[in-house]
């Protein structure tokens, strides 16, 4: 029983309304306009006067055009056969393939009941020292990139989703460039990601609109492979131009807005979709890595901002490093205390002596003489930078931590640190503060010389996927993760020491 | 009188319009009925013959034209033995309950009992005899409840004497039995079970008279409690941008306050973090009776993905859960986290009814509803003469981390201390974030004023000291100068900067307060002779070593008093002994 209409009685932006009666708030309907078809959404109902969100745009709608009610909201299919595949931001392949129609589930479902949460526990190792570190990545953490354009945000997305040992990875694109999607093709393809990814793509190209469904379509299927137990990995680039098409939705319903045009729910619309990070305790999990591109390269600027709120945390990525100030992950309390007994002494004391070191260089760029003190700052800081900082820095957490040690025997007394006594005894080398040659020179020099070089980078990526491989021999599905990261620590702990 | 009904004329997000015939209360309860599920909602505005309505749930498949129930009942919560160690959404229904049952999604249209009605036995000992003259918030008995003697009273709204016609024995009932019969002035009587309801948005005020807070509330976080500490019945507020501690820092009180009880109010924000209590709780005991910390906690989550009206209620639900214990002689904590989302919430609504926006949307009434809310906090005489209170203490998110906005500034009009985050301090990791510049209190501390004074004196010249360097350099400045920068620094890092993750370091006692600080006053003030800076910085480093591996030993044990000798002896010229310590 579908209802046809065909009088619309206004085009605003890209709300169009129509007379109609019995529709349901949030029902989906479809309009037949001389460019083709397109999705709408109910989103405000007035006696009989029904508001539609035109999901293609309304350029060409015209007021005869054919407005048919589907009786049902947003759904999706979801089902193995998507592995693989590409669709757009309606859920219709791009890739030219057969659209999926079996066992379409609604998207934007339920929220998980607090009570059936659990705490996060499981390291997700990326072995970039900045994130390994001092913002270790959880197992069902939600976590934004926050970054400029010309930051290779999307480059760091996607080294993370091949190194990360997850399931299956979605990924979102709202208002991504052609070039981007394309990047991230090849680069699943080459790692041999793809047939355990599926891809949700709105480019830049399309209407704005049309990109607001993806991250629910994206966190919707998720969700259901979760719950047959995958690990999932979500990737939203970029969730600036998700709020940007909220915004154009709520000026265009005459919402007042709160800050800088956007509407006051910006935080709840947010929220709600990153909230759908979690993890079973029965079954799989999801993880989000996002982008959030920073407008002005304003942290405060309202997307940024709320998101900061809502995550667990943020990666700052500027100048191609990910910053240690502003950058947090909020979880990662609930795994370094298992990883190795310095490692949050490593964290929070190397960041603290970085603030020191960024004082002095302030000091040093203004003109001033450098005490002693400020000499070994400085030197710090570099050393920090280039041999931690880095991108191209591809090294396991223990030999990440083993590194911070090195760098502050070479640098300070160990007093100077500000480290806990039973742990200089127990970590501080033997042969400390003199620069000797350290175990990690290999690397080092590779990163000094020459920083981001091609051949480097090759090496560092050649090095680390034979190690994938390790791991994936290993008890890949065991269903008691906590047993699968301490074999995977522990693996990881042999490794650095021989 | 019959239940007035009324039918959908619109639909715009959560906030229905709806037409109806007959009579209907301003905040009363309606339920929009579609198909078998039963949508909870409060009327927020009545115009002409048109209710506008919050619904507390996902509006999607409504219908114009679907039903609506009112029920002539303001939103309420039930209150009785048994609220204590439940974890409830923002309407009081029980989450791990709607989890045995439902699994793991929230379930829409669901309302649950909040106390077990079934489950639970209550041994009750009354404590009035028939012919007694009782009224209002008047105790009738007790139960035993976990640690703490529940007072049975008599519902908070009735209005004018009553007298006991006859009460049960002492033993077994459950919450809904009656346990008591009253008759009124106009001989009208009732019959009381050990529950009745309140309106949440409604204070209770069934006490004798409100006192000024003076003794302290102990939060065990030295910077709070010697530099800015809170009273019980006071209020107290943490702004803060995002990721600045604001949450750890509740997280840390709820677990060390001295307080009878704790309510967590998790409004608006992760659900991940409310978990972590959820799970920790039940698993940590409470040093003051020995008993898990969940047997004193309350958490009322309503998180950030959860329906939006009902996190505005959520706020008042846990303020008359607060006061509901304090009614009882008890000294109840709320943590509030975040008061900001919560207020936006308010601007939600506001917006969907086109109310006028002030500044950044934010309803015009957002100042008169916050100061509201912390008023409900206090010390109160209790008609049995014994004391209660209710600590409010809130988080702030201010949009951009930016103090200037409405939220904020409401908010500090009417609290009593100011714990203010600092980016800076966060960033360069000095938790807990509190900014020792920008923070006050105007109640008193644990710590003697002048041990106080010369901290903040130094405090504030080792700031000015600090600025300067930036400009002129460490050479141009005077020994002396970078002394009293030094003697800040050490003060900031030993005693201000506490590890929240370190077992011992995480709660100082008030005593092992007084302890430190003074020893920390005589550092301060001591006279130092360096030739150097560098000498003075490394004598200074390695103070701050001994003092940081200090914080981490138990003050009973060998090891401390180890340790605080070999202070004592770097730093010579120092004698405690002297005065007596
Ligand atoms: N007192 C503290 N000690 C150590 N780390 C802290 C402390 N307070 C905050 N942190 C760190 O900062 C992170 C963010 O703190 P949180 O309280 O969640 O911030 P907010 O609630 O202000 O957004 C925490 O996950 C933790 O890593
Ligand atoms: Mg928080």
């Amino acid at each position: 029983m579908k209802k046809v209409y065909n009088r619309i009685l206004s085009v605003v932006g890209n709300v169009i309304t129509v007379r109609a009666e019995g529709i349901a708030y949030g029902e989906l309907a479809e309009i037949s306009t001389r460019r083709g078809k397109s999705l709408a959404q109910v989103i405000k109902l007035d006696g009989d006067i029904v508001s539609l969100q035109v999901f293609a745009g309304s350029r060409g709608v015209s007021t005869s055009d054919e407005v048919r009610f589907l009786g049902h909201p947003m759904r999706v299919s979801f089902s193995e056969n998507m592995l693989g595949r590409i669709f757009n931001g309606s859920g219709e392949p791009r890739d030219g393939g057969a659209a999926i129609t079996e066992d379409v589930i609604p998207i934007a479902g339920p929220s998980v009941n607090p009570a059936k949460r659990i705490i996060p526990k499981r390291m997700i190792r990326t072995n970039i020292p900045m994130i390994d570190v001092f913002n270790s990545l959880v197992a069902s953490q939600k976590l934004p990139i926050f970054s400029v354009s010309g930051e290779p945000y999307n480059e760091l997305l996607a080294r993370i989703a091949l190194q990360a040992e997850v399931d299956m990875i979605i990924l979102g694109g709202i208002g991504l460039k052609f070039d981007q999607y394309m990047y991230f093709r090849n680069v699943l393809e080459e790692g041999g990601a793809l047939n355990r990814s599926i891809f949700f793509i709105h480019t830049a190209s399309e209407p704005t609109v049309e990109g607001l469904m993806v991250p629910d379509l994206c966190l919707a299927v998720a969700e259901k492979f979760a719950l047959k137990g995958k690990e999932v990995l979500v990737l939203l680039t970029d969730m600036t131009n998700f709020s940007d098409a909220l915004k154009e939705i709520a000026i265009t319903m005459e919402q007042v807005p709160s800050n800088r045009g956007y509407p006051g729910d910006l935080y709840s619309q947010l929220a709600a979709r990153y909230e759908k990070a979690v993890d079973f305790d029965t079954a799989g999990a999801i993880t989000i890595l996002a982008v959030t591109t920073m407008p002005g390269d304003d942290v405060t600027h309202p997307v940024p901002d709320n998101t900061g709120y809502i995550t667990e945390g943020q990666f700052y990525l500027r100048n191609g490093r990910i910053e240690p100030f502003g950058s947090l992950s909020r979880l990662k309390q609930q795994v370094n205390e298992d990883t190795r007994e310095d490692h949050r002494a490593i964290m929070d004391g190397m960041i603290q002596l970085y603030a020191q070191y960024m004082e002095s260089e302030e000091k040093r760029s203004m003109g001033f003489r450098m005490s002693a003190w400020d000499q070994k700052l400085l030197r710090y800081g570099k050393a920090f930078e280039s041999r931690m900082m880095d991108l191209s820095v591809n090294i396991p957490l223990e030999e990440a931590l083993d590194r911070g040690w090195t760098i502050m025997a070479e640098c300070f007394e160990p007093h100077e640190t500000g480290m806990r006594s039973d742990l200089i005894s127990q970590f501080w080398p033997e042969n400390g503060n003199t620069a000797a040659v350290s175990p990690d020179s290999a690397e080092e020099s590779m990163v000094r010389s020459g920083k981001k070089s091609e051949p480097d980078s090759k090496k560092s990526s050649a090095k680390r996927k034979p190690a994938a491989k390790k791991k994936q021999a290993g008890p890949k599905k065991s269903s008691k993760k906590t047993d699968r990261s301490q074999a995977r620590t522990k693996q990881a702990a042999d490794s650095g020491n021989d | 009188m019959n239940k007035t009904t009324g039918v959908i004329t619109g639909i715009n997000g959560n906030m229905i319009t709806v037409s109806f015939e007959g009579s209907v209360t301003q905040n009363e309860v309606g339920f929009a009925v579609r198909g078998d599920e039963r949508l909870k909602s409060e009327v927020i505005r009545i115009q002409n013959n048109q209710a506008f309505l919050q619904v507390f749930e996902d509006t999607r498949e409504l219908k114009v034209g679907d039903t609506v129930e009112f029920t002539d009942e303001l939103l309420s919560v039930q209150l009785g033995p048994g609220l204590l160690g439940q974890i409830y959404d923002g309407l009081q229904n029980p989450l791990p309950e709607l989890a045995e049952k439902f699994g793991f999604f929230l379930p829409r249209g669901v309302i649950m009992d909040a106390l077990r009605p079934e489950q639970n036995e209550w041994e009750f000992t009354p404590l009035v005899r028939k012919g007694d003259r009782i009224k209002a918030g008047h105790a009738l008995g007790t139960v035993p409840e976990g640690e703490f003697t529940h007072l049975i009273m008599v519902p908070f709204d009735f209005q004018g004497d009553f007298t006991v016609q006859n009460i049960v024995e002492k033993g077994k009932y459950r919450v809904n039995d009656p346990v008591v019969k009253i008759k009124g002035e106009r001989n009208q009587t009732h019959e009381l079970s050990m529950t009745f309801d309140w309106p949440v948005k409604l204070p209770i005020t069934a006490y004798r008279r409100k006192l000024l807070p003076t003794e302290p509330m102990i939060t065990k976080v030295r910077i709070i409690d010697t530099f800015f500490p809170v009273a019980k019945g006071g209020t107290y507020c943490i702004p803060g941008p995002f990721g600045a501690g604001k949450t750890v820092l509740q997280q840390i009180t709820s677990r060390y306050a001295e307080v009878d009880i704790v309510i967590i109010a998790a409004c608006g924000e992760r659900a991940g973090e409310i978990v972590e209590t959820m799970r920790e709780f039940p698993k940590l005991t409470d040093p003051r009776t020995g008993k898990s910390l969940m047997e004193r906690t309350i958490i009322i989550a309503n998180t950030s993905s959860m329906p939006v009206a009902a996190r505005e209620a959520s706020v008042y639900t846990a303020t008359t859960l607060g006061e509901y214990y304090r009614q009882m002689g008890l000294n109840v904590l709320l943590l509030a986290d975040s008061t900001s989302r919560w207020a936006q919430a308010m601007r939600e609504v506001s917006g969907r009814l086109e109310e006028i926006p002030g500044e950044e949307a934010f309803p015009a009434y957002l100042e008169s509803r916050i100061a509201e809310f912390y008023e409900r906090s206090g010390v109160v005489e209790l008609y049995n003469g014994s004391t209660g209170s209710l600590t409010i203490g809130g988080t702030v998110s201010p949009a951009g981390g930016n103090f200037e906005e409405p939220v904020t500034q409401a908010t500090l009009k009417v609290v009593g201390a100011f714990h203010g985050l600092s980016r800076d301090r966060s960033n360069a990791r000095r938790y807990p974030a509190i900014d020792p510049l920008e923070s006050w209190s105007k109640y008193s501390s644990v710590v003697d004023k002048k041990i106080i004074d010369d901290a903040n004196r130094f405090l504030q010249k080792g700031s000015e000291v600090h600025q300067m360097m930036m400009v002129i350099g460490e050479e141009g400045t005077s020994v002396e100068d970078f002394i009293i920068y030094l003697k800040s620094e050490f003060l900031d890092a030993v005693y201000l900067q506490q590890n929240a993750f370190d077992k011992v370091d995480a709660a100082t006692s008030p005593e092992r307060q007084k302890y430190v600080s003074a020893l920390i006053d005589d550092i301060l003030n001591h006279d130092f002779e360096f030739e150097s800076k560098d000498e003075a910085r490394k004598y200074f480093y390695e103070l701050r070593q001994k003092f940081i591996d200090w914080n981490y030993l138990k003050m009973d044990s060998e090891d401390f008093k180890k340790q605080e000798q070999s202070i004592l002896t770097m730093i010579k010229g120092l004698n405690r002994d002297e005065k007596g310590v």
